[in-house]
């Protein structure tokens, strides 16, 4: 038999609209409105000027690491605006911008990193998961919310974030392979920003693109410029809609850089060069959409001034919270705690207890368990427990 | 009242609680169509459709973390991972999410979610078909760790798992899929979860087992009591986390006398934390040290050998003798 060539052939389309020296293609360029462009560029501002407040705050000492989004804020906010709120937003830990367009208050962010569980709590009705930090495991998420919601009836679609570097992960191929079997409404948007850490895309992954690897998927994967703010909207506006149509998920790739540090602990003078993070520098997504906004006579005045104001109001807000309460710790392990959650938060509370001096109480010992309430089969221990323990020293031979 | 073996008790409480929660789903490898690969979820793909009873990909990571997304969601899926030993492919979605989502999201989200699994050795299967490995799942806060060892309990505590609102980490002994049959009331039956049941009364030594090792369990009080008229009572653990302690230290206050059997290896194994709690409840009770029979730390030993490795009645009554005579 000759061998035939199965191959399908495919082509990944890359989509650019606003090039770094503000070429604009207008036939590509997407119909948002004059409000909605300001409010895209305010969004972009406020995640760049927050980073970098976060930045001053963490070598301050009054928050933890986290992972800077400097360069990232059009691939954030250009996904994310395509949403509705009752969609589904599934960050990994770098989606800042992303998270304050979905309603993460400021103070929520700094408290979470400033190591209080409390800020990484979405709110009641709000439909984003917490950050998620072990690299690509939050994409089976996504697929199982966008299975349910398919279930349910109900037409929400979801976005999952990661980076260039969960493409490597077995995760990712399970919730891609996963999303294409159960064609499920989702979108995966791949923040390529070149470096997994100190490790270059190159090394990363043998293909041209990471768009490509939906395709042996069963759906549709694109690249864009991830640093155009109109490209990575009308992207991923096109795959919301599909998703919402119900004709399945795809992936966007947005080709984009970090700018700054991986994360506050990170050095990244050690492997890669200051001229290439300058040529990037030059495609700096804020500047290319604010001198887009400024030629439609859009850019507002006094705009980064009333940015900083409401981070300043959001970090005294967040100065002004009280000390970590150490007893709840205990309130979110289980829905109801288990008996040895109950004696080791009672132990604790013993602990904490003040004396009347001010002093704290020492530990108290566990008190001695009492026998099984209202267990039918242990009946029989009431007897004996009656009985007075053994003397220490004192044994009793089995057969008395 | 049917008398059902342990497959079609756990058959019977999926199909009740799929009747009574359309948001209770099936999901796993070969679960829908071919009925698992022990026949537990037989004829529930029939009686739901694929898309509640899920035959999904071969992927075990893939399997948690969508239904983790089910669960967020406010799903209720039920998982099956076709062998324990295979559960180390996804057991980064189960620790490091399933047992975390409640505390990270500070209570907005939770992962009501059951893993099933069968586990355990005595059916002469290959490595990964064989282990017996709770002690994992027992040891990451935020999960619960059930293991029944008969067929009415089995019914009983996964309808009950599948109605807590915390996720569950189910062991089915493999040993005990068609062991024996047990009355197995009609009308939907549940029991507590975080719950040990004394099997067996006795005031002369407490034998602490689970799952398969129940039955060996139990055959060693018979062998003992006609051999010397020793009366052992047994504490059937059920769930191992979280753990019963009362009932334990109950039942050794009164005994002075404590042998835990285990399959896991014995190194920080359940034993280890099982004869803890008699430390901490019963001290002075205390009349010999806790002894543990428990497989070796050894990785798989391969079937020729598993008998010598598995816990077994004459092993059992060994230490229990020892223990007796101390």
């Amino acid at each position: 038999m000759p061998r035939t060539l199965i191959e399908p052939q495919f082509t990944v389309e890359h989509l650019s609209i606003l090039d770094s020296d503000g070429n604009l293609d207008s036939a590509l360029e997407p119909s948002i409105a004059p409000d909605e462009l300001k409010r895209l560029h305010r969004a972009m501002l406020l995640g760049r000027r927050f980073d970098e407040r976060m930045l001053r705050l963490q070598r301050q000492g009054r928050i933890g690491t986290f992972a800077p989004i400097k360069g990232q804020e059009a691939a954030q906010i250009g996904s994310v605006a395509a949403l509705r709120r009752t969609d589904w937003m599934v960050p990994s830990f770098r989606e800042t911008a992303s998270m304050l367009w979905r309603g993460w208050a400021m103070e929520r962010i700094l408290l979470f990193f400033a190591g209080y569980l409390e800020g990484g709590q979405p709110g009641p009705e709000q439909r984003d998961l917490p950050i998620c930090i072990p690299v690509a495991t939050q994409l089976p998420h996504a697929v199982g919310l966008a299975y349910a919601a398919q279930y349910r009836g109900d037409d929400a679609v979801v976005m999952a974030y990661c980076g260039d570097g969960a493409t490597s992960e077995g995760d990712f191929h399970e919730a891609m392979n996963f999303a294409g079997v159960w064609h499920v409404p989702m979108v995966f948007l791949i923040q390529n920003n070149q470096w997994a850490i100190s490790v270059p895309l190159k090394k990363q992954t043998h293909s041209r693109t990471i768009a490509q690897k939906a395709l042996a998927y069963g759906f549709p994967g694109l690249q864009v410029d991830g640093n155009d703010l109109l490209a990575v909207y009308a992207a991923t506006r096109e795959a919301v809609e599909r998703a919402r149509r119900g004709e399945g998920p795809t992936l966007i790739e947005c080709v984009t850089y970090r700018l700054g540090v991986h994360t506050t602990s990170d050095d990244p003078t050690k492997y890669r060069s200051t001229e290439e993070v300058q040529a990037w520098e030059r495609k700096d997504p804020l500047t290319r959409f604010g001198a887009y906004l400024q030629k439609r006579n859009l850019l507002e005045a006094g705009l980064e001034e009333a940015v900083d104001a409401e981070i300043a109001r959001a970090v005294s807000a967040f100065e002004a919270t009280g000390a970590a309460d150490p007893l709840a710790m205990f309130d979110h392990a289980y829905a109801t705690r288990t008996a040895p959650l109950e004696a080791q938060r009672a132990e604790m509370q013993a602990r904490l207890a003040p004396a009347p001096d001010g002093v704290p109480e020492p530990v108290a010992p566990a008190p001695p368990a009492p026998p099984a309430s209202g267990a039918g089969d242990a009946a029989g221990t009431e007897a004996t427990e009656a009985q007075s323990p053994p003397m220490r020293g004192q044994r009793r031979p089995w057969r008395s | 009242m049917a008398k059902l073996n342990m497959v079609k008790a756990l058959n019977l409480a999926l199909l009740q609680e799929m009747e009574r929660d359309p948001d209770v789903l099936v999901i796993g490898e070969d679960v829908g169509v071919d009925g698992g690969v022990f026949r537990v979820t037989e004829d529930l793909h029939r009686k739901f459709g694929g898309t509640r009873v899920v035959d999904s990909p071969l992927a075990e990571a893939g399997i948690i973390g969508a239904s983790v997304g089910m669960a967020l969601y406010g799903l209720k899926p039920v998982c099956e991972i076709q062998f324990s030993g295979f559960a180390f492919q996804c057991f980064h979605q189960i620790e490091n999410h399933v047992a975390r989502y409640r505390m990270r999201s500070q209570g907005r989200f939770g992962c009501q979610m059951v893993v099933r699994m069968p586990y355990g050795g005595g059916v002469r299967a290959l490595e990964h078909h064989s282990e017996s490995e709770e002690q994992f799942y027992a040891h990451v806060p935020g999960l619960k760790m059930v293991i029944p060892s008969g067929p009415r309990n089995a019914r009983a505590l996964l309808a009950a798992a599948i109605r807590d609102p915390d996720p569950v980490i189910f062991f089915e002994a493999k040993a005990l899929y068609h062991a024996a049959k047990e009355d197995v009331p009609d009308e939907i039956e549940t029991m507590e979860i975080g719950r040990a049941r004394v099997d067996r009364p006795g005031t002369d030594l407490t034998l602490i087992a689970y799952g398969a090792m129940v039955r060996v369990a139990r055959e060693a009080a018979e062998q003992l009591h006609a051999e010397s008229g020793a009366e052992v009572e047994i504490v059937d653990l059920l769930t191992i986390s979280p753990l019963d302690r009362e009932t334990l230290a109950a039942s050794v206050r009164k005994t002075g006398r404590a042998v835990i059997v285990h399959e896991a290896p014995r190194s920080f194994g359940p034993g280890a934390e099982i004869a803890a709690s008699i430390m901490e409840g019963a001290f002075l009770s205390l009349e010999a040290p806790v002894r543990r029979v428990t497989a070796n730390d050894v990785p798989f030993v391969g079937f020729a050998r598993e008998r010598a490795n598995v816990p077994d009645v004459p092993r059992v009554l060994a230490a229990c003798r020892e223990t007796l005579a101390f």
